[in-house]
């Protein structure tokens, strides 16, 4: 078990070096970063003072590794949009993002996790039915759109909800409705079609023939087995909802950390482009690690496999 | 996105007028006297002097004054924190400053406001964002305690339109105490509205100040409080705007305004902003067919600007036969003009011996994709081939700064200012941006800008522009407009330099 963790963390770091690396080297390829602070109106003088006073004219690979350094100690750098320290912004709109991300995804899991039970319970039933239109539905329908819509009909329409904005816990009813309906489709699909395999099992069989009922059959024996597919599944999920609800985050002018992100790139804010993509990275690093520990620990024979 | 934008609107349009007797109808703001506005982008923080974008500059320009104050309806400039002003030297200016004018925090202007502020923001390290703002100012001294004077670096011929708000005075003893960071934390001015609130790029909240000094022109506010809030979605706006919960909303793409018509106000308004394509002799060392004076005439004859303003930018845009805003001092209309003419084009371009034509990069940044393709489109058919590349704007002047490309389709705004010396001087003024390097024109703007004779500068100007036109140095396409969205009960009345001012709006 020891080897296993320490070998899944050096993997781990160096994935978050790569990506670090990598993003740092990007956001250099999408024009001089010194010009697009400058603006439109800047003069190629305005532009040079700027290449100066932000350290732009030195080589990429100390920039790096300036930035990189002072990463470490906890110290993002200033954004240059705002002015102040880049830690402070991501203080600000974390919460956000945080708050939208994780109850979306435990709508999400409540919602997709049953129905894939029932779904499996009676393929081809009427519930496996329901369930399919849902799926297929979710995966076809953008956000953007989805979201729109939910607008008109509840803000616009019927004036339910808050249109936009997160002024009240009532701004977070559309965004989560929409976020999580993204998110069910493929929990839901994998515990459909893991519970499917599992229930053919012998074991369940004999579960079964040996007088079970069938809630323990299921919790005890099927579930068990079913859900190590939905554990990484649901890491690299909520990974997405985390740092994929730029979409949603923009429709609904919620100020999280998918739109400061976008923004951020549109005016040229490297230090907190670069603060966000290391942040996010870090998140899938930390939750794709922990969704193996957790089937490790949920699966001896995963313990010796890697 | 466009297509599901107009399904958007005319069903969130379709609900709001059917859905009246389902929705409890938002309380009106004329009610709570609040004027609701959204801008698309996070304003900066609110120090002028680092704010590139409009979103910060019309939040500033509601809180700090300048000394002076531009009356765009007549040209004038008039008195503002300044009560008058003159020339004692050629590169000297006085200024009496107005008394009894009163800070948000209770302090008293005077001058030590005006010197410390200005000392402070045209030093290097301060870093204040354009150094053309600033760069002309020497030294601001004391004379007495309502007396200021100017020492000018060098002639400038902007220099009262830059006093004239874009170079607010902030107060002395807070300033100098918290620098730049603590002005944009906690903007204290003494414009006609105070800020009480503030999300930093999320939302701010402004209240009357109710002791704004008399004989301000930014007086006679009427609305009590103004709500600013950040939505980057347009949908999302016009759905605020429809529901009564958004007064004010600007910059809708022209076909959105138009389904948005009859349901709100839309007012369309021209600005000093214009779209242009570059052309650039010196480009490869001067290795390129755009260095040929008749193939760069060629290429304009065989634009269709006119179709191309229809189709794309609607509203108060015109077609444009100068590199600077007919709106704009010095901008002679008086030039040679490239009509549409398909034909005379092949002639040019055969006759600069170029009978097929040839292939050249085209980079646009900031414009409408559909522009530049019919833009292409209209060029193909005389044999030439764009090769189109859509670029940042950064990405895009670099290159053009390299010279690495023949042609550059962007836009130029002035900063938003009635004068045709900061695009002149800027893009065939000998700098950095200018890829024509024509040294008479340089002269003539040389001589333009630092005259202080208006007709001196006027003539140089229009030397200036009628020498761009004949040489074809640029292809101007067109002035942009901005199309508002605002609430039925909003009086509101636009300007050309994109500054809201909210200050002269109230209810109908």
């Amino acid at each position: 078990m020891l080897s296993f963790l320490s070998k899944r963390l050096l993997v781990a770091l160096l994935v978050c070096v790569t990506v670090s690396a990598l993003s740092f080297g990007l956001m250099f390829l999408s024009g001089d970063p010194a010009i697009a602070i400058a603006g439109s109106g800047g003069r190629a003088e305005d532009a040079e003072a700027i290449r100066v006073a932000y350290g732009f004219d030195r080589p990429l690979v100390i920039q790096y590794l300036d930035w990189i350094g002072s990463a470490l100690t906890g110290d993002l750098g200033q954004s240059i949009y705002f002015n102040v320290p880049v830690t402070e912004i991501i203080g600000n709109r974390v919460g956000v993002t945080l708050t939208l991300g994780f109850i979306s995804f435990l709508v999400a899991l409540v919602i997709a996790v049953p129905l894939g039970i029932a779904a499996a319970l009676r393929p081809n039933g009427w519930i496996d039915r329901i369930a399919l239109v849902i799926a297929v539905s979710g995966q076809a329908i953008p956000s953007f759109w989805l979201g729109l819509m939910a607008i008109v009909v509840f803000g616009v329409w019927y004036g339910m909800v808050p249109i936009s904005g997160a002024e009240t816990w009532q701004g977070y009813i559309l965004p989560v409705v929409v976020l999580s309906y993204y998110a069910i489709p493929e929990l839901m699909r994998i515990t459909r079609s893991g519970m499917i395999d599992v229930l053919a099992t012998d074991y369940v069989r004999a579960a079964k023939a040996k007088g079970l009922p069938m809630h323990l059959v299921i919790s005890r024996h099927a579930l068990r087995n079913a859900v190590l597919p939905l554990v990484s599944l649901a890491a690299v999920q909520l990974g997405q909802l985390l740092s994929g609800s730029i979409v949603i985050e923009s429709v609904f002018a919620l100020n999280g950390l998918g739109r400061l992100a976008w923004e951020s790139l549109l005016r040229s804010d490297l230090p907190v482009v670069q603060a966000i993509i290391l942040i996010l990275s870090l998140l899938y690093v930390v939750l794709t690690t922990l969704a193996d520990i957790l089937n490790a620990v949920l699966d001896p024979r995963l313990r010796g496999a890697s | 996105m466009q297509f599901t934008s107009k399904i958007m609107t005319g069903l969130a349009a379709l609900a709001a007028s059917t859905s009246l007797t389902l929705a409890t109808p938002a309380l009106a703001d004329k009610a709570s006297n609040t004027l609701n506005v959204a801008f698309a982008a996070e304003p900066e923080p609110l120090d002028t002097y680092k704010i590139a974008g409009r979103q910060g500059l019309i939040l500033a320009r509601h809180i700090y004054d300048g000394l002076l104050y531009k009356n765009l309806d007549t040209g004038e400039i008039v008195p503002a924190l300044a009560e008058s002003w003159e020339f004692t030297g050629p590169l000297t200016m006085e200024f009496t400053l107005r008394e009894g004018v009163k800070f948000h925090n209770g302090a008293d202007f005077t001058a030590d406001d005006v010197v410390a502020t200005l000392n402070t923001v045209i030093a290097p390290e301060y870093g204040t964002r354009y150094s053309i703002s600033v760069d002309w100012i020497e030294s601001v001294e004391k004379l007495d305690d309502y007396k200021v004077r100017i020492n000018m670096a060098k002639p400038f011929a902007g220099a009262i339109e830059m006093l004239a708000d874009a170079l607010p005075i902030y107060p002395h003893a807070f300033f100098t105490e918290n620098g730049s960071a603590g002005m944009a934390a906690t903007p204290i001015g003494t414009g006609p509205y105070k800020l009480v609130a503030q999300e930093p790029g999320i939302r701010y909240e402004m209240e009357r100040f109710e002791d704004h000094y008399a004989g301000s022109p930014k007086s006679g506010a009427t609305i009590d409080k103004i709500v600013v809030r950040t939505i980057p979605e347009m949908n999302t706006q016009f759905a605020e705007l429809m529901s009564g919960s958004l007064d004010w909303i600007w910059r809708i793409p022209p076909d959105q305004a138009d389904r948005l018509e009859g349901r709100v106000q839309i007012v369309s308004a021209p600005i000093m902003r214009i779209g242009y394509v570059g052309f650039a002799p010196e480009a490869m060392a001067g290795d390129t067919p755009i260095a040929n004076k008749l193939v760069r005439q060629a290429l304009i004859h065989a634009t269709n600007r006119g179709a191309i303003v229809d189709a794309f930018a609607g509203g108060a845009s015109k077609v444009l036969n100068t590199p600077c805003n007919p709106a704009q001092f010095g901008c002679a209309q008086d030039v040679t003009s490239y009509e549409y003419d398909p034909e005379k084009a092949k002639a040019l371009l055969a006759e600069a011996g170029y009978p097929d034509g040839f292939e050249m990069e085209m980079v646009f940044s900031a414009m409408p994709r559909p522009t530049a393709e019919a833009v292409a489109a209209d060029l193909a058919k005389v044999g030439v081939k764009l090769v189109l590349n859509e670029q940042q704007y950064s990405a895009g002047i670099g290159k053009w700064r390299a010279k690495e490309l023949p042609a550059f389709f962007s836009n130029w705004g002035s900063y938003g200012i009635g004068d045709t010396a900061f695009i002149l001087s800027n893009f065939f003024g000998g700098g950095a941006d200018d890829l024509v390097q024509d040294e008479k024109l340089a002269a003539w703007l040389t001589e333009a800008d630092t005259a202080s004779d208006r007709d001196v500068r006027a003539e140089n100007y229009e030397m200036a522009v009628k020498r761009i036109a004949d040489e074809a140095y640029w292809m101007p396409m067109y002035n942009f407009n901005v199309n508002y969205g605002l609430s039925n009960d909003l009086d509101f009345t636009p300007h050309p330099d994109e500054f809201a001012r909210w200050w002269a709006s109230s209810w109908k």
